[in-house]
């Protein structure tokens, strides 16, 4: 069967930034289905090589990561016909960001735990970047917390790997961090210190860190950022 | 019944707008022109807003109808370029103290949300601010414009406009961005580099690349100048990577509504946008004509401050750089 008749039976979870996400079964296990459609606002030969290219990447990425030990799902099939990427479904799972936002509602005893979260999230994204891969989009949309079976405590789960690339460049590094620093503060309103710790972690997870710590300083004063002529 | 007059004049452009509860009065502008191949230095750009200042507030008065006892509120705009600014802000603080009225200092990214949400009603939609300056996206949340996604250097104006003075031939009236859409009616698609990372954008490294490109691909007749201002701004990169960034912000806000403010946001832009829009079921709002800076978004930004019991002290009316998300929204809930 057909990749388009294929999903034309499949469940559509949602439409996000670049892609449409299906729920289907893939040879009898749960899967989830990327599929990134042609966007018409943008000029054709441009479309079709960043789809392309972005399909590639993230396949490339995900794959890096799970070789590395790095929770990430895992790939069935590709169609680079339809720029389709079928992959596992990462059941019994929240978004980071759905998590932060009810353990900010619900007071009690929240604060030790939202900085343990953070500081799973600095060792991860330290290993990652350990492994030359930037992600390109960290946000804490896509990051999942799967929950173990039972007590087990939960696996922090990257995904969308769509802008991500190889480099071991600290610049490249510090610009994933900072993106995720301006995602994450503008997202959770006063959880300052909670990413603080993130970074701490960081910084204590990899002894390449010292650079990319000083790169995302440089990051946080370029250009005109703080200043607003026009 | 809130009467407020709005000083703008934060980089080339000097305006005063007059806003009584909702409706523009009078909006009179000027800008300073270059000529083409240059851009406009904060000194001059001072000298042009100090000649025309007055001529300006006279007609922003004379149109309305209104004398100046007839004022609740006078708003001035920062940040922006220093020269300019501190010039509007002194005639601010002048007549505010000459008509006794208040002082109010108002957040000139904050004048184009405002203005925008007045005119086209939009309720809570994601902003993309977009001009010579600045390339921001904003929501707003818990009484603050938050700033999700932004360019990590040069703003998309910028990059336009020091492309027009790559190209030369590019007049400054009335934007270099204007004329760079009349001129783009070329049809070869030029690839260049496109930086999405995240909700952030880059342009410096396409600027750079063009910079460099354009004169060996010009005089080697491998493209013409009406190319490379297709691929650049229609159709192709840069908007393409707005309109990216904003739709990723809206993703991740879940947002329905989309608003365009600044001088950037030309008719291709709102196209492209609107397409995006309609692959995703929502609606997009934009502002045409006060979309560029002028006077009566600063008054409108000040209508809603005064009214929420905000104003500026005298002595606390200086002009200084800060960001959108450090003001606190006290009129929204």
């Amino acid at each position: 069967m057909a990749v388009p008749e294929f999903l034309s039976t499949a469940e559509l979870l949602k439409q996000g930034a670049e892609a449409r996400v299906y729920r289907a079964q893939f040879l009898g296990k749960p899967a989830i289905v990327k599929e990134r459609f042609p966007k018409r606002y943008r000029h054709s030969v441009l479309d079709e090589k960043l789809t392309h290219r972005r399909t590639v990447q993230e396949v490339r990425s995900i794959l890096r990561c799970r070789k590395a030990g790095i929770p990430a799902p895992v790939v069935y099939f590709v169609d680079y016909t339809s720029n389709c990427i079928f992959m596992e479904e990462i059941l019994r799972s929240t978004t980071v960001r759905d998590h932060i936002v009810g353990a900010q509602q619900s007071d009690a005893g929240n604060d030790v735990e939202l900085r343990l979260l953070a500081q799973r999230v600095g060792q991860t994204l330290a290993k990652m970047h350990d492994e030359d891969v930037i992600h390109g989009d960290l946000t804490t949309s896509n990051m999942l917390l799967r929950r173990g079976p039972q007590d087990k405590e939960s696996e922090l789960v990257l995904i969308d790997f769509g802008l991500s690339y190889i480099s071991a460049l600290p610049e490249d590094k510090g610009v994933d961090l900072y993106v995720l620093e301006k995602a994450f503060l503008s997202t959770h309103p006063n959880t300052e210190l909670v990413f603080e710790e993130l970074l701490k972690s960081y910084a204590a997870s990899s002894k390449r860190s010292p650079a990319v710590i000083k790169k995302l300083e440089e990051v946080r004063l370029r250009g005109r950022k703080r200043s607003m002529v026009g | 019944m809130t009467v407020v007059i709005g000083f703008e004049g934060s980089a080339n452009k000097i305006g005063v707008g007059i806003i009584r509860d909702g409706e523009v009065l009078s909006n009179p502008r000027r800008t300073y022109i270059t000529p083409p191949g240059q851009g406009f230095l904060p000194s001059d750009t001072a000298r042009h807003h100090r000649a025309v200042v007055l001529t300006v507030l006279k007609e922003a008065l004379d149109q309305a109808g209104l004398q100046p006892a007839d004022i609740d509120c006078v708003a001035y705009t920062k940040p922006g370029m220093g020269a300019p600014l501190v010039t509007v802000a002194l005639v601010a603080r002048t007549v505010a103290q000459l008509w006794g009225k208040p002082l109010l200092g108002v957040n000139h990214c904050i004048g184009h949300i405002e203005m925008g949400r007045l005119i086209t009603r939009a309720n809570n939609p994601t902003v993309l601010y977009v001009s010579g300056g600045n390339t921001q996206v904003i929501a707003y949340s818990e009484r603050r414009y938050r700033i999700f996604g932004e360019t990590i250097d040069i703003a998309v104006g910028n990059c336009l406009d020091r492309f027009a003075r790559v190209l030369k031939q590019i007049s400054n009236d009335p934007s270099p961005g204007y004329n760079i859409e009349q001129m783009a009616k070329g049809s070869q698609y030029v690839e260049l580099p496109y930086t999405v990372k995240g909700m952030d954008v880059s342009f410096s490294g396409i600027l750079s690349y063009i910079e460099e490109a354009a004169h060996r691909l010009l005089t080697s007749d491998q493209c013409t100048a009406e190319d490379l201002c297709f691929s650049l701004q229609w159709q192709e990169t840069l908007f393409s990577m707005l309109v990216e960034i904003t739709e990723r912000a809206m993703a991740h806000c879940g947002s329905q509504e989309v608003l365009i403010v600044g001088g950037v946001g030309n008719l291709r832009l709102q196209e492209m946008m609107a397409v995006m829009c309609e692959e995703r079921g929502a609606k997009l709002f934009a502002t045409d004509e006060f979309c560029i800076d002028n006077g009566a978004m600063i008054a409108q930004a000040g209508w809603e401050m005064f009214r929420s019991g905000q104003v500026t002290e005298l002595e606390d009316s200086w002009v200084t750089q800060y960001r959108t998300d450090e003001v606190e929204v006290t009129w929204r809930p």
